[in-house]
């Protein structure tokens, strides 16, 4: 029998907490991945977010920070200034990301902070069982808008990729997803160009990953899956936004 | 900064803002990073540190609020660093946040709080109406920072130099409780080098360094497991607060032997308040001051000692505040003195008291 894969030796667990169908467990796994294949987990400290990924130091195999909400690219900046050979990965979600910590991860992009980032996008707040976030599609019903999401009163979803791509320090964005394996393949090879740009001392590096939330959605797995290609996809087009190589 | 008398020694006699020498005196103790945001009366400190870290070689960054600037301080401590911010009240409101998951996280660092009046904006007068903020925690959660309250330039020197051994040696984070008067007070004082308060600190083995050789470090906040994870966490802390109580209570006492009133100040009032004590003195009226150091620990059993010793003696709380402080003094004395023997001098709306004023409130209560 040839063993075609195994499982990271950065990822300290074959179990996690996420639900079923839900996407962080397989980012999770890319990032080991890229990490065994870099050989950085011993140089790697990482910044868990608040949401569902924040006890992510029992599942990664390397020094972590629990980070109030919002506010890791902050924690990073100064991890990376004290430790500026050391590689920094910033992961957050998008509740996280782009609503109480928009100022943070905006600065941090505009100073141009050596770090490579993972960005969440379910558009939901997971943890707290699905509420609407920045980037919730008009029309998707969440806890908190029943009815679904209007443009009235609620503006329109956040494009982060779009956003930060305006700031000139960001040198690389790209939008992916995890709704299939080509997908999965291409978050992969993303997220490897993400850090790989941060161990180059490239600059400020991020991808953005659609991914799958089941149980805030309140649909079964398949479907979640379905929800990405039909609806996410088209408010959020995949691609590379910012490649200044 | 106006350099004089040098004596040839390390150490200098200079003229500074104790805005100014609060940045001397990190750079000297071996502060790596400084994150802050302009806010009056506290600019001095960024401005001078922008200067000063460039030619150190330091890490200087004025971030783009005050919750990032307190985070940023939050992952440099994580990382190992020694690190300091500098705020005045609305800023410090905001920090809460960050302070909390510092003191949770048990990573030391030095906060510079140079206290003006509020609520919100209040103005940008001198007071010391955080007094509760800094002394009760100020963010959420069962917690404590230790609160150091220099009234002089000197003393702003040598305070931040001690914050910084004492936040390392217990794991919390120090507060310089500073006031707009002493802020922007510029007098001459000794620039010696860093002198360490310990022989030796503990080695900061939890430190973010990416866990080459070792098991990995992780700096947390959040105890879900096992159930009582977080009680234990707390009983841990609860521990190490009741140690600091027990180790560092710092004040000072002048003519309180034999006085009939005894004023209790610190920071700027204290000063203001015994150019008064002096007069009645020279009248031969027997008034004394207690001056507080430390805000907390509170130096609660330094002032029952007083209590027992002088019989009959009245104590008057002078603070530029409603009367923040004043609840100390009533819970540290509830069994040695009667209430009423407790009184009142308070200024609001970040005004300071004169002399003259603090003079006057005394003769009120010997004419009584």
């Amino acid at each position: 029998m040839n063993i075609i894969k195994t499982q990271p030796k950065s990822i300290t667990t074959d179990s996690t907490k996420y639900c079923p169908g839900c996407g962080h467990g397989i980012i999770l796994r890319l990032i080991g991945e890229v990490v065994d294949e870099l050989g950085i987990r011993e140089r790697m400290i990482l910044t868990a977010p608040v949401g569902c990924a924040v006890v992510l130091y029992d599942y990664i195999f390397c020094d972590v920070v629990e980070c109030a909400h919002g506010r890791a690219p902050a924690v990073g900046t100064a991890i990376k200034r004290v430790h500026p050979d050391k590689f920094v990965l910033i992961y957050q979600g998008d509740g996280d990301l782009a609503a109480i910590g928009m100022a943070e991860i905006i600065h941090a992009a505009n100073r141009g902070e050596n770090m490579s980032v993972i960005f969440v996008n379910n558009a939901t707040y997971g943890m707290t069982g699905g509420q609407m976030a920045p980037t919730t599609l008009i029309g998707q019903k969440t806890t908190t808008s029943p009815s679904g999401r209007t443009v009235k009163g609620m503006g329109k979803p956040i494009r982060v990729c779009e956003l930060l791509a305006t700031l000139e320090e960001t040198k690389y964005l790209e939008r992916t997803s995890i709704n299939s394996v080509r997908n999965i393949n291409k978050t992969k090879a993303a997220i490897r160009k993400v850090f790989q740009n941060q161990l180059n001392g490239i600059g400020f590096s991020m991808v953005e990953v659609l991914s799958m939330c089941p149980v805030g959605w309140k649909v079964p797995p398949i479907e979640a899956v379905q929800f990405i290609e039909e609806q996410m996809l088209n408010y959020f087009p995949l691609g590379v936004y910012k490649d200044t190589e | 900064m106006a350099e004089n008398n040098d004596t040839g020694s390390d150490t200098k006699r200079v003229l500074m803002k104790g805005n100014e020498a609060v940045g001397e005196a990190a750079i000297k103790a071996g502060c790596l990073c400084y994150f802050a945001y302009p806010i009056t009366p506290q600019t001095e400190t960024p401005e001078y540190l922008a200067k000063r870290m460039e030619q150190e070689n330091l890490i200087f960054l004025q971030a783009e609020s005050e919750v990032a600037a307190i985070n940023m301080v939050f992952g440099a401590s994580a990382a190992g660093a020694r690190v300091m911010t500098s705020s005045s009240s609305p800023g410090i409101s905001l920090k809460q946040e960050g302070i909390s998951y510092i003191a949770g996280g048990e990573l030391p660092c030095v906060i510079i709080n140079v206290v003006r009046g509020g609520p919100g904006l209040g103005n940008i007068e001198a007071a010391q109406a955080d007094y509760f903020q800094s002394t009760r925690g100020g963010g959420h959660g069962d917690y404590r920072c230790i609160v150091l309250a220099p009234n002089s330039v000197q003393e702003c020197y040598d305070m931040v130099m001690n914050a910084f051994d004492l936040a390392d040696f217990y794991r919390v984070p120090v507060i310089i409780q500073s006031d707009g008067i002493i802020g922007q007070l510029v007098e001459p004082f000794d620039m010696h080098p860093y002198k360490p308060m310990f022989e030796k600190l503990p080695p900061k083995t939890w430190a973010l360094t990416g866990c080459a050789g070792r098991k990995p470090n992780v700096v947390r906040t959040l105890y879900l497991n096992p159930a009582n994870g977080l009680e234990m966490h707390n009983r841990k802390l609860e521990e190490r607060y009741k140690k600091i109580h027990s180790e560092l209570r710092w004040s000072e006492t002048y003519n309180c032997d034999d006085a009939d009133i005894i004023v209790i100040a610190y920071g700027a009032t204290s000063r203001i308040a015994k150019s008064a004590i002096k007069k009645h003195n020279t009248n031969g009226v027997k008034v004394g001051l207690f001056r507080l150091k430390t805000l907390w620990p509170w130096p609660d059993v330094e002032l029952v000692e007083i209590a027992k010793k002088n019989k009959d003696v009245k104590f008057l709380v002078i603070e530029m505040s409603m009367g923040q402080m004043l609840e100390d003094v009533q819970l540290s004395l509830m069994d040695v003195v009667p209430k009423k023997d407790i009184l009142f001098y308070g200024m609001g709306g970040g005004w300071n008291p004169t002399p003259d004023g603090v003079y006057e409130k005394i003769s009120e209560i010997i004419n009584k």
